[in-house]
This record gives structure tokens, C-alpha cells and sequence, in this order.
């Protein structure tokens, strides 16, 4: 292997390894990850079984489509969280300036976050996915190997929103930090998780089809009926393209600035 | 060739010019001192220098590359430490060191190590989370991890702050030791004149992002009709003039 793409590698899973030594030390760290999936998990399987008993089997098929969009909307939702939370992690701990003087790239820095991202993600979704399997029989997995591009798309979306969470804490420091939790609740309306697209306004339908986690979860409704929506998943395909060459071209912009400013030195203060 | 030349550096924030058109050279195996008040600009070039901050204008060449082009081929080669600058507390010392090892790219890294425990006697520490030690201990992790990777150019910002007397000492013999069997380049910000003195063959005084005056601590002494470097610092911060009696 090229020995420029080893020293990549090296300095990309020095970060990680940074991450990865916080949470072998700490169970409440752990504890924290899956805690909030599976405790959707509870409260949104409990109402699906509920709705299931009391209306039989067209019922039965919703509480299907809300249990599977609540565990795919975590995909997202961690995905995004674990990226935005590694990055502050680096300024609690007043770190950032070792950071950025070493060698470690910028493109290096956001695959150590998206590393740390997808294995935050899967702590916190595995153990709600069982969750669902073991309470309400609900595999997600049933829905075939196309669960596996329903991920993938769901993280994309959620590394690009984090990319943008992190470029306005570059631009605004600590008064942004509070996005990192809150940003894509705000797009829940929009991504169709527990209705299809169609029960929006019109309006609301554009609003839909730029989010690439709607065409995703008409994907899934799509599935769980035995259908696999190839146009739909070339629809978030598309949108997640986009959405990541934007937020990147975001990012790289904020961390100019940054520089020219100063931020980097005192971000966080 | 110099190891670090700057050329007519400036850096505006605003209406405020931070550093106005310095320029100055270190010679491979030379150490520098930047001494100045608070708000001189000593921080801001020593940013500049690190390629954390873009300057206003002017260039910054660092072991033959171009810091505003080439700054990652030379910052692989370079390292800083800064009381002012932590390292993340809850990991074990040995875990930080891990961690800029790999960033650093070191080689051997458990020997590396392995050598900076028994040099800069961490040993016990190792296992310690960092954010329990003492400042002493602190700045001496801190050097560990600004050695990691043998640099060839070291920057330094007060690196003795808040030491007691021993441990300063400690850490002064070991910057002259390293500096001595690698040939490195140190650039060194402190208000501790008495380790300017010692440590430094040339030092160039700012004022208000300005070079005031610069030259050897004995030139200097000399220039100023002073015993201390620190009586020059006053000097030149209080605008007392050169041909002035000294008081």
C-alpha cells in the first residue's frame, strides 16, 4: 500500500483511538449511546402493539412501518449526533490546538469522525434493533439485503447535517453547540419517518423531496409491502450527493475562515 | 539555509494590526527567544508559525517549505507545547502519548515511549489520567508529547509557567540536552528571563506587534547597560530610551 494513504491511515485512527480509549474506561459513556434508541424503542413498540391488538392486521402493518421507521430514524439521528459530539468532545477538552497543529489533515479529521460516528451509530441502534426483534418480533432485517443501502443513505444524511453543525461551530464557537442535539429533530416533519410524503401540503412535499431520509422511509414503507423502490433510493441517493458536496464545501470554507480569524484558537472559550 | 525565515509578517484583525511586519531567521541548532509584554504579539506569530492562523501578509518558510502552501510536510517535522494548550485529561498519559504518536506518525511507538518515560522520568505517571496530575507533571507530559516525534523544529510557549524552581530547572537542562543530540531548532516564547537567558542564542523583543529591538541576551545586556535581561524587558516596555540612565 502507498505509504502516504499508511501515514493517512495512521494519523486518521490515532484520533479514533482517541475516542475509542474515552469509552473503555467509562460504562456510563456506553450506557449513554444506546439509551435514548432503546428507549424510543419502548415507547413507540408498546404503541404499535397496542394500535396492532386493538385494529387488527392493516393496523398491524403500520405499527410494522413505525417501528422500522423509528430504528431507521436513530440511524440518522445517531449518525449525526455521534460525528457533532466527537468533534466537541476535542474542544471540552481544550485539545483542539494539539489537534490542528499536528499533521492530521482536515479530509483526515472527518474520516476520524465519521468513524467514530458509524460505531457510535451501530452502539446505539444494535442494541435497539434487538430490542425490537426480541418484544415485538420486529426484524428489520426481513426487509432484505436493501436495509443495507436504507443505512447507508440514513448516515450520509446524518454526516453531512453534522458537517454543517460543525462548520457554524467553527464560525460561531460554543453558541452553535447546541445544534449538534437539536438540528435534525427539526427536520423530522420532513423526512415522512412515521407517514408517507403525500399526507404533507404541497408545500411541504418540495420540502420533503430535498431530504434525502423521505425517499429512504417511502423506500421502507415500500419494502415492508414486498417492494423494493429502486426510483426512491436513486431520489436519496441524488439528494445525499448533494447534501455532501454542499456541507463539505461548507466546511471547507468555515475552516478557512477560522483560520483567518483565529478561531481555532480560541473556539470554545 | 535557515531552519525558520519570516518575511514582513503582519496579521490585521479588524482595525487592529496584532503583528506589524516582523521578520526574523533561526539558524538549524540556534534557539530563539520572542519575549514581549502581554498583547505584544508573541502568541499570534507563534499561531502563524503553527499554521493555525493565515497571516494578513508576509511569508513563513519552515525546513525549506511554505507554510502557506506545504504546511503539513513541515509540520510533521515540527511540535509545540503550551501550558495554555491541554491534552485530553481523561485518558491515561500513556494513552495521549498514543494518540500523537499516531498522529505524528512515529514509528516503534511503544519504544518511543518507552524512551521519553525514562528520560523524562514518567514512569510512574504513565497509567495516571492526565487530568489528575500535577502542573509539574502536567508540563513534563506535555514536553513528552511535543518530543514524540523527534522534531526538528520545537515552539515553545512559556514552557515553565507555574513550575517550581526544581522542576523548571529539570525541564531547561532537558531542552538543552535534546537540543544539543538532535540539532533541533527551538523557537521559544516565556516571560522567564533568567531561561531566556540561558536557553537562547538570539531574542527578538516585540512591542505592540512590532520587533523593537533583537540580539544575542549578551549583546543585549551590553546595548542596555544592564546586568539582567529582565531590566532590558523593562527597559524597552516602559520606552525608557537606550542612551537613558539607567535608574
Amino acid at each position: 500500500m502507498n505509504a502516504s494513504v499508511m501515514a493517512s491511515g495512521q494519523r486518521v485512527w490515532g484520533l479514533m483511538y482517541r475516542h475509542l480509549a474515552l469509552f473503555r474506561r467509562s460504562w456510563p459513556r456506553l450506557l449513554e449511546l444506546a439509551y435514548w434508541p432503546v428507549l424510543q424503542m419502548c415507547i413507540w413498540g408498546f404503541t404499535s402493539s397496542f394500535l396492532a391488538t386493538r385494529q387488527g392486521s392493516p393496523a398491524a402493518l403500520a405499527g410494522g412501518a413505525l417501528i422500522g421507521g423509528v430504528l431507521l430514524w436513530e440511524v440518522s439521528l445517531r449518525s449525526q449526533m455521534g460525528m457533532s459530539i466527537t468533534f466537541l468532545e476535542e474542544i471540552w477538552s481544550r485539545n483542539l490546538g494539539h489537534v490542528f497543529v499536528s499533521p492530521l489533515r482536515p479530509f483526515e479529521l472527518v474520516a476520524a469522525l465519521i468513524g467514530m460516528s458509524a460505531i457510535r451509530m451501530f452502539a446505539g441502534v444494535i442494541p435497539a434493533a434487538l430490542l425490537a426483534w426480541a418484544l415485538y418480533a420486529f426484524n428489520v432485517f426481513a426487509m432484505g439485503p436493501v436495509i443495507l443501502l436504507f443505512f447507508l443513505n440514513l448516515m450520509v444524511m446524518g454526516w453531512a447535517v453534522a458537517l454543517a453543525v460543525i462548520s457554524l461551530i467553527l464560525r460561531h464557537g460554543a453558541g452553535a453547540e447546541a445544534l449538534a442535539w437539536s438540528v435534525l429533530f427539526g427536520l423530522t416533519p420532513f423526512a415522512a419517518v412515521f407517514y408517507p410524503v403525500s399526507v404533507l401540503p404541497l408545500p411541504l412535499q418540495w420540502v420533503a423531496f430535498i431530504v434525502p431520509a423521505s425517499h429512504v422511509f417511502e423506500g421502507m414503507r415500500a419494502a415492508l409491502g414486498g417492494v423494493i423502490a429502486w426510483d426512491q433510493l436513486a431520489l436519496a441517493v441524488g439528494m445525499n450527493v448533494l447534501w455532501l458536496a454542499g456541507a463539505a464545501w461548507i466546511f471547507r470554507r468555515q475552516f478557512q475562515v477560522a483560520r483567518t480569524r483565529g478561531a481555532l484558537m480560541t473556539i470554545g472559550e | 539555509m535557515n531552519t525558520i525565515s519570516v518575511v514582513h509578517l503582519s496579521k490585521r484583525y479588524g482595525d487592529t494590526l496584532a503583528v506589524d511586519d516582523i521578520g526574523f531567521e533561526v539558524s538549524r541548532g540556534r534557539t530563539l527567544g520572542l519575549l514581549g509584554g502581554n498583547g505584544a504579539g508573541k502568541t499570534t506569530t507563534i499561531a502563524m508559525l503553527l499554521g493555525l492562523l493565515i497571516p494578513t501578509s508576509g511569508s513563513i518558510t519552515i525546513l525549506g517549505h511554505d507554510m502557506a502552501k506545504d504546511r503539513f510536510a513541515a509540520l510533521a517535522r515540527m511540535n509545540f507545547s503550551s501550558p495554555y494548550v491541554a491534552l485530553p485529561g481523561r485518558l491515561t498519559v500513556e494513552e495521549n502519548l498514543r494518540v500523537y504518536a499516531h498522529l505524528y506518525g512515529v514509528r516503534g511507538i511503544d519504544r518511543r515511549i518507552g524512551e521519553l518515560a525514562e528520560q523524562l522520568d514518567l514512569g510512574a505517571l504513565l497509567n495516571r489520567a492526565a487530568g489528575e496530575l500535577s502542573a509539574g507533571q502536567k508540563t513534563r507530559v506535555a514536553l513528552a508529547k511535543s518530543l514524540i516525534n523527534r522534531p526538528d523544529v520545537l515552539l515553545l510557549d512559556e514552557p515553565t509557567a507555574s513550575l517550581d524552581p526544581d522542576t523548571g530547572d529539570l525541564v531547561r537542562s532537558w531542552l538543552e540536552r535534546y537540543r544539543a543530540e538532535s540539532g533541533c531548532t527551538i523557537l521559544l516564547a516565556s516571560h522567564n528571563m533568567a531561561e531566556v537567558e540561558r536557553l537562547c542564542d538570539e531574542v527578538v523583543m516585540l512591542k505592540q506587534g512590532r520587533v523593537v529591538d533583537r540580539g544575542a541576551p549578551a549583546d543585549l545586556l551590553e546595548r542596555y547597560g544592564r546586568d539582567d535581561l529582565e531590566q532590558v524587558f523593562l527597559d524597552i516596555a516602559r520606552d525608557r530610551a537606550l542612551t537613558q540612565e539607567a535608574t
